[in-house]
């Protein structure tokens, strides 16, 4: 290239070369036109989403709980102000670092902090990490808000059990929603943190106790500085629930079972309402709805007594002599016995090369069905088994829903065990022996029942036959539209029977009380049918009641109706390990059916101001 | 006489469409400043009417660089190179202290920023140098201007201000492209540069500070983000793509208006007018840009000789470097260097050279007509 002609060249090419940059430049000008499209045509809605969830932060309002009355209006169940520490992960700029400062401000378990955060579920959602905290702790937490972006404190209703103990088992209690309920479609809408009933009429009623979450917005700044709130949905508070109980009869059970294990139930067989269901050992829902630690959890599981345990519907027992009732009924339908047929007993039934003993070693001489009952001759029922068969007496057992569930509207009811030829060959594989009919004839072997089941079962006889779904819930109050819904009683169906069946029986229920093995349960006040029951814990005893070990000592029955003339009240008492059942079940229901009966009766309620219904909500019933 | 005429004639040439494209972005910029800055203290007074002063002052620098004969302007260029390098090394032991980069020198209340006079500068000597007399060979052509560059390009860096250091590159890397330079060299060179690469690799690396290492990582992976390292570019993508076809209208941008995108009203105010304006709005704000740098163009493809030539593409060149890049680094296209917006963005140094240098733009077209006289 010469050095004189340069300039020539170098302009001449100038030109070219600014060619070259404008089309660079008009390229490159396109290229950002194109990516500025994409980001705020193609994808701007996207990015718009993400500005807004930038700017608003929700928050779900949770819903307040249904109240719980008791069939009077007495408050059971409630909910009280309480204050709630949320995290939304998405302003969490450290996590670890959050976990540290949450658990050395609250004192908390930081792996449970880090069990909360690391949970399925939204970033953007706030998750619940701890319930119930103190004034000082939420304060605390204010205080340090800038320090921990991404957490609030909310302020939220937690359930409360103003009565403590008392119905525990049948209540329930709540707790939040977990990991496996959340994949079912029953909890389809709620999230993690969310509250569900997790036992008793909580848990069965949830659907309409639970209420419906609302939404708020609030727009916050980078700097998580609030600057206005706009709620999207207000929450709808759950339902009420109007409960069947009375909680004074619910009271006086349990402190009739004291510190004793077992159960009570009291139930109208009119219409299958349970009155009252007590069931000892218990426990305080108030601290099961609270987050337990794991150990505080194994401590209740483990706890020998089983205080979560309802035993009213749960624990499964054989009836011993309460079973006569149904036998009975059966011996006279079947016409294996007529009403006057005697059976001879000395004391004990050889059948095989085995005697079956009779409780009285003396005997009771030649007794019809009458006698057989009052004094609870086993004899007779032995020959009376025998004569029938198991089959037959699964029958008539089934008849009076007997290992079958009562449908009460309680978690986990179970259901005992009716046996029979058939039940034997498909649970132990093996064919039934005749003696074994025998065991059975008298309540023990293979039967075992719940007390709810023989509440029901003496109902049905008190009310000749008739039967009623046990039921909890007598209405339902919808909060929304503040239509107060009664829920009808649910027939079971009859046993059939003859009514003359059911007098005689009824008959001598009643002598049972009078002059027979329940004595004690014998009332001034009101006439009382019953029958008490011994349910051998250990096959084999020596020497008296006192030198056994209390946990092989029988358990006491007493199943009872009264008044006798027009029953409105059914009790079964089922006393742990407490002997027999006319000396330690009796009494307590005696003591139990005359506090109804005061309760009920107009005189007595006339002075006590306290029975007067609806204390608190308008007179619902 | 001649004299007199040409100066007469220089008025008749005074661009309306040209000064008007510049007042409308200029507008748009205080528009945008103001929207973020609205409920925020700016000092003394608000950054809108702070920005306004800045533009009355870059007006007047405008005039002046429109008035000088760029001729005798040119001639000044190594004494001003000189006092570059002197303010330079000022900042670099005595510049005040700013996010951790030592950019600013104070002038009572106000800071000035040694840079971004040095853009204009590095201009001025590049177009200096070639126009002088004939380069040949790519020693004169390519690495004597190279070292020029090289201390002004290195006390830049060690600000640390990549973004400035980035447009001297590219600023005489388009000087380059326009002298012409022979393909063995170019060839050469670039081959040097491969080769040297994994070398200065380390070097270059290791010299970064820690905040611009994490903006090259959040750049290579946005969504990699354990100390927020991504935040400012994630917020300002979010910024631009909410603002969706038409935009949330002035001051309703809520990225900017409740803080989520920092630096709304500096280097990333592209976003704030993205946000409120809308693709609509951004379509115009870039036809804009075009329609200027078209027009500087225009300007330099007629330049009565080479330096005027020269120095219009240097400018022009600065000014597209800066709004592609600053605009590719808002949109998530490139990793976050930290130059403003031109024109646009607030701030005095870069208002007032931005001004000046298109001054001196136009008075390459004002002189062009010189040539037949």
């Amino acid at each position: 290239m010469a050095a004189g002609n340069y300039a020539e060249t170098e302009f001449g090419d100038f030109h070219r070369r600014l060619m070259i940059l404008r089309v660079g430049l008009l390229l490159v000008v396109a290229l950002l036109g194109l990516r500025l499209w994409h980001l705020q045509v193609r994808e701007g809605p996207y990015y718009r989403d993400l500005s807004e969830n930038n700017r608003t932060r929700q928050v779900l309002l949770e819903p307040a709980r249904g109240l719980i009355y008791d069939r009077h209006g007495v408050l059971l169940a409630n909910n009280v102000p309480s204050f709630s520490l949320y995290v939304t992960l998405e302003e969490v700029k450290d996590r670890e670092l959050l976990i540290g400062q949450l658990s050395e401000l609250l004192g908390l378990d930081p792996a449970l902090i880090r069990k909360k955060l690391t949970a399925k579920g939204g970033k953007l959602l706030p998750r619940k990490v701890k319930d119930r905290m103190t004034l000082r702790d939420a304060v605390l937490i204010e205080s340090h808000r800038l320090e921990l972006p991404g957490v609030m404190v909310q302020v939220e209703s937690q359930r409360n059990y103003p009565g403590g103990v008392i119905a525990a088992h049948l209540l329930g209690y709540v707790g939040e929603v977990s990991a496996e309920q959340l994949e079912k479609p029953e909890f389809s809408g709620l999230h993690q943190g969310s509250v569900v009933g997790q036992y008793g009429v909580e848990k069965s009623f949830d659907r309409h106790v639970r209420g419906q979450a609302g939404q708020k917005h609030v727009e916050v700044d980078a700097h998580g500085n609030e600057k206005q709130e706009v709620v999207v949905e207000q929450p709808q508070a759950g339902n009420d629930l109007y409960l069947t109980i009375d909680v004074r009869l619910q009271k006086v059970a349990e402190d009739l079972l004291g510190l004793e294990y077992g159960a009570i139930v009291a139930l109208d067989p009119t219409n299958g309402d349970i009155l009252a269901m007590a069931s000892r050992p218990g426990f305080d829902p108030n601290v099961l709805s609270r987050e337990l630690t794991p150990k505080q959890w194994v401590e209740i599981v483990q706890d020998e007594g089983r205080p979560l345990n309802n035993r009213a519907s749960q624990g499964q027992y054989p009836p011993g002599s309460t079973f006569k009732v149904p036998m009975a009924v059966a011996a006279l339908e079947t016409k294996t016995m007529a009403p006057s047929s005697t059976v001879s007993c000395n004391g004990g039934y050889q059948f095989g090369n085995r005697l079956y003993h009779d409780w009285k070693a003396s005997g009771h001489g030649a007794v019809a069905l009458h006698e057989a009952l009052v004094h609870s001759c086993d004899v007779y029922f032995y020959t009376v088994g025998q004569r029938m068969g198991i089959d037959t007496m699964a029958e008539y057992g089934k008849e009076f829903g007997l290992g079958q569930s009562t449908g009460v509207e309680l978690p986990s009811e179970r259901t005992g065990i009716m046996p029979s030829t058939a039940w034997k060959e498909k649970a132990k594989n093996a064919p039934w022996l005749p003696g074994e009919t025998i065991s059975a004839a008298i309540g023990q072997g293979y039967v075992t029942v719940t007390p709810l089941q023989m509440a029901s079962l003496i109902g049905t006889v008190a009310n000749n036959g008739v039967n009623y779904r046990p039921r909890l819930v007598r209405a339902v109050m919808d909060r929304t539209i503040g239509n107060l819904q009664e829920l009808p009683a649910v027939p079971r169906g009859k046993v059939k029977a003859k009514p003359e069946t059911f007098r005689l029986v009824k008959e001598a229920l009643a002598e049972v009380v009078t002059k027979g093995t329940a004595t004690r349960a014998k009332s001034s006040l009101v006439t009382i049918g019953g029958k008490t029951g011994t349910a051998q814990v250990a096959a084999l005893r020596t020497g008296p009641e006192e030198n056994i070990p209390k946990k092989f000592r029988d358990h006491a029955w007493f199943v009872a109706f009264a008044p006798v003339e027009s029953p409105t009240i059914a009790v079964a008492v089922l006393a742990e390990h407490m002997g027999h059942g006319g000396a330690a079940a009796a009494p307590l229901a005696k003591e139990l059916i005359e506090t109804y009966i005061k309760l009920t009766s107009p005189a007595v309620t006339a002075d006590d101001s306290t029975a007067k219904p609806a204390r608190r909500a308008p007179e619902p019933l | 006489m001649i004299d007199r005429l040409t100066e007469a004639r220089g008025f008749d040439n005074f661009d309306l469409r040209y000064v008007g494209l510049i007042l409308a972005i200029l507008g748009l910029g205080v528009l945008s400043i103001h929207s973020v800055t609205h409920d925020q203290q700016g000092g003394i007074a608000p950054y809108y009417l702070k920005q306004l002063i800045w533009i009355g002052l870059g007006a007047a620098a405008f005039l002046v660089m429109w008035v000088w004969d760029y001729h005798s302007l040119a001639r000044l260029a190594y004494p001003a190179y000189a006092l570059v390098l002197l303010m330079l090394l000022f900042v670099l032991f005595e510049g005040r202290a700013s996010k951790g980069a030592q950019r600013w020198i104070a002038l009572g209340p106000f800071t000035f920023q040694p840079s971004e006079f040095a853009k204009l500068v590095l201009i001025l000597v590049l177009a200096h140098y070639y126009s002088k007399a004939p380069r040949v060979g790519w020693l004169q052509r390519v690495i004597m201007p190279g070292l020029l560059m090289l201390p002004g390009l290195l006390l830049i860096l060690k600000q640390p201000d990549l973004g400035s250091g980035l447009s001297f590159v590219a600023v005489y890397a388009a000087m380059l492209l326009m002298v012409g330079v022979r393909s063995q060299a170019l060839g050469v060179m670039l081959l040097f540069s491969v080769m040297l690469f994994p070398f200065a690799w380390e070097g270059v690396w290791g010299s970064l500070h820690d905040y611009q290492r994490q903006r090259i990582m959040a750049f290579v992976d946005p969504d990699y983000d354990p100390g927020g390292k991504g935040y400012h570019a994630l917020q300002s993508k979010i910024a631009i793509g909410s603002g969706e076809l038409t935009g949330k209208g002035l001051f309703g941008g809520t990225q900017s208006q409740l803080k989520f995108l920092p630096e709304g009203h500096t280097d990333f105010v592209f976003a704030v007018f993205a946000e409120e304006w809308g693709f609509l709005g951004v379509l115009v704000l870039l036809a804009l840009f075009v329609a200027l740098i078209w027009l500087s163009l225009e300007i330099a493809s007629k330049a009565k000789d080479q330096l005027g030539a020269l120095l219009a593409v240097g400018i022009v060149s600065m000014l597209c470097f800066c709004v592609v890049v600053n605009i590719g680094m808002t949109a998530g296209m490139f990793p976050i260097v930290g130059i403003p917006l031109p024109l646009v963005s607030y701030g005095g140094s870069a208002t007032i050279m931005t001004m000046a240098s298109l001054g001196l733009l136009l008075n390459v077209k004002r002189r062009r007509l010189s040539l037949f006289y």
